[in-house]
């Protein structure tokens, strides 16, 4: 029997990862810290034509994109002369399992069906997990779903618990860790154990399956209001939703669309900490992901990320929790849709966006996700008060404590966002060069790569690694 | 509580005592063992709670832990009425009365 100790699964890592996703990531290596991204994005093999039809098959896709009409009137009421651009949602939630997550697991499942594996497994506590058994479903698949989901104390945060329902409900074995990172150690374990496939959310097909949502964007933007967005904004966490999204608008023609990326303020809580961790109502979207992955992208379960939020992100923004549930109040109340929350992360960004931006403007938010038990803002403000936050009326942007406390705005004016800047993610980004590979010389090839991969010149990159090492 | 062959129950079991653990983690966590959860049919003739079981999970995999729930229920559930949501929602909906689509 193979030795299931921690060091001794980890050190197979690589050899369970190139078994378990069919890829060889070996191939796209240049050298050092480079490889070629977009030869590893080509090699996925399906084009948007392709994906398009893999998720017709399964009923994906294909999503209406709808005016907010009351809530773009309330942001005309309080936004400046001229400004106050129309928000627009992409119903996301209209997918099978209920979020733009079907898209990426779609192209999975195809792929582990062709490819001859019995079933998929994926590391998720998330609507992620839903969507790999319900497509695993539809393709004939059995299904694993690990979770983070309890802390030492045996409580699970609500909307991971609903999640871990759902894919019950859709046949999945569903394997529910405590607080750690050693998650991905069982994870391993596990499919070392069954050789299912990894329906990791970091392949490039997983994030091919996500090109289909920003290109129905630009389409359905050009044939309803005869133009392309002026700005899309997406919720951002590990960075697939980002990358996938602005993919497929680049793919479409809309090039000059701003891409924004928004995520929920989460700092000084430690995602890895067993007393933090029910302290946070966001289980997604959040800057404990956002941020580190954006800087790091190959922290992720596959050797190569296919997730790189920085190539394609114009702009990033943070929300307070109390913003996200005052908006998913709102859309459900005047707008007649219950969805998210954690979804509407986008939302909350896109409503302060608006009132800076020109009223004859157009932005986009580009997913919404089910709603129900344990995800609804009552079920976590009232677990949030259980756990001792305390929830009040005032300015979030001013007052917002994460783990502390979560501030309504107290009119919708108060919505605002973080504006955090590219450049300090980008910093942070050679650092952890540094602190990973004790990277302090890079060569050519190296800089070409990093300058794509942060969307700035190669001249920019040596500057900014003076500036960081030195 | 006693539960037969083919119940649907839940078993517990540690994945990594705190002394296995991963290096780089907050002392908090790192006091504490990575604990699993897994449900699926009960393979045992019977059991009761506490007692070591196996399982046969929804994939057909088997699993051995301790037996701690016969038929778990799930317990979240759409909370309570929160005042401040209400407050919000009626505050919105007076603002846009009468000019809605």
């Amino acid at each position: 029997m193979m030795d299931k100790s921690y060091d001794a699964v980890m050190a197979r890592k690589n050899e369970i990862m190139k078994k378990s996703v069919g890829v060889d990531y070996t191939k796209y290596e240049i050298e050092g810290i480079a490889f070629d991204y977009e030869a590893m994005m080509k090699d996925a093999g399906y084009s948007i034509e392709e994906i398009r039809k893999i998720q017709l098959e399964t009923g994906v896709g294909n999503t209406p994109l709808v005016e907010l009409k009351n809530i773009n009137k309330l942001i005309k009421q309080i936004a400046p002369e001229g400004k106050g651009a129309k928000i627009f949602v992409k119903d996301e939630a209209t997918n099978p399992s209920g979020s733009f997550k079907d898209r990426r697991a779609s192209v999975s499942a195809y792929r582990a069906k062709v490819m001859g594996y019995k079933g998929v497994m994926a590391a998720t506590s998330g609507n992620y997990g839903a969507a790999v058994a319900s497509q695993a479903s539809k393709r004939g698949l059995k299904s694993i779903i690990v979770q983070e989901c309890f802390d030492s104390r045996g409580i699970g945060q609500p909307e991971i618990l609903e999640k871990a329902r759902a894919c019950e409900a859709y046949g999945a074995e569903v394997v529910q860790l405590s607080v750690g990172p050693e998650l991905f150690y069982y994870f391993l374990v596990l499919l070392e154990d069954t050789g299912y496939f990894n329906a990791s959310l970091y392949t490039p097909f997983g994030i091919a399956g996500v090109e289909t949502l920003g290109y129905e964007i630009a389409e359905q933007s050009m044939k309803q209001f005869g133009k392309y967005p002026d700005a899309v904004v997406i919720t951002h966490a590990g960075g697939g939703n980002v990358t996938g999204t602005a993919r497929g608008l680049k793919k479409a023609g809309a090039n000059n669309t701003k891409v924004i990326g928004a995520s929920v303020d989460l700092h000084g809580l430690h995602m890895a900490s067993d007393t933090d961790f029910n302290k946070k109502s966001f289980t997604t979207g959040h800057t404990g992901f956002g941020i580190p992955f954006a800087t790091f992208p190959d922290r992720s379960d596959v050797p190569r990320n296919a997730a790189r939020p920085l190539r394609y992100m114009d702009e990033y923004v943070l929300v307070t929790q109390g913003e996200v549930f005052y908006i998913t109040e709102m859309l459900a109340n005047i707008e007649g849709m219950q969805r998210g929350p954690a979804g509407n992360t986008s939302l909350a960004a896109a409503f302060a966006l608006a009132m800076e931006m020109d009223e004859d403007q157009i932005i986009v938010v580009n997913e919404t996700e089910y709603t129900g038990a344990g995800k609804l803002p009552s079920a976590q403000l009232t677990f949030a008060k259980e756990n001792g936050i305390e929830i009040k009326f005032g300015d979030p942007i001013e007052e917002d404590i994460p783990g502390k406390n979560i501030i309504l705005p107290d009119h919708p004016s108060k919505i605002g966002v973080i504006k955090y800047p590219l450049e300090k993610l980008r910093k942070s980004y050679i650092k952890e060069l540094k602190k990973r590979f004790g990277k302090t010389e890079f060569t050519e090839k190296e800089i070409k790569f990093i300058a794509e991969d942060l969307r700035i010149t190669e001249e920019e990159v040596k500057n900014l690694i003076k500036e960081v090492l030195n | 509580m006693k539960a037969i062959k083919g119940d649907w129950v839940q078993i517990y079991f540690i994945g990594l005592n705190p002394e296995q653990r991963a290096s780089n983690l907050p002392e908090d966590t790192k006091r504490v063992p990575l604990e699993i959860r897994i449900k699926g049919f009960l393979l045992n003739e019977e059991a009761q709670l506490g007692d070591t079981v196996k399982i046969e999970t929804p994939v057909g995999r088997t699993v051995e832990g301790k037996l701690e729930e016969i038929y778990p229920e799930y317990k979240h559930n759409f909370g309570k009425p929160v005042k401040e949501l209400l407050e919000a929602g009626k505050q919105l909906r007076n603002m846009i009365e009468g000019d809605q689509a």
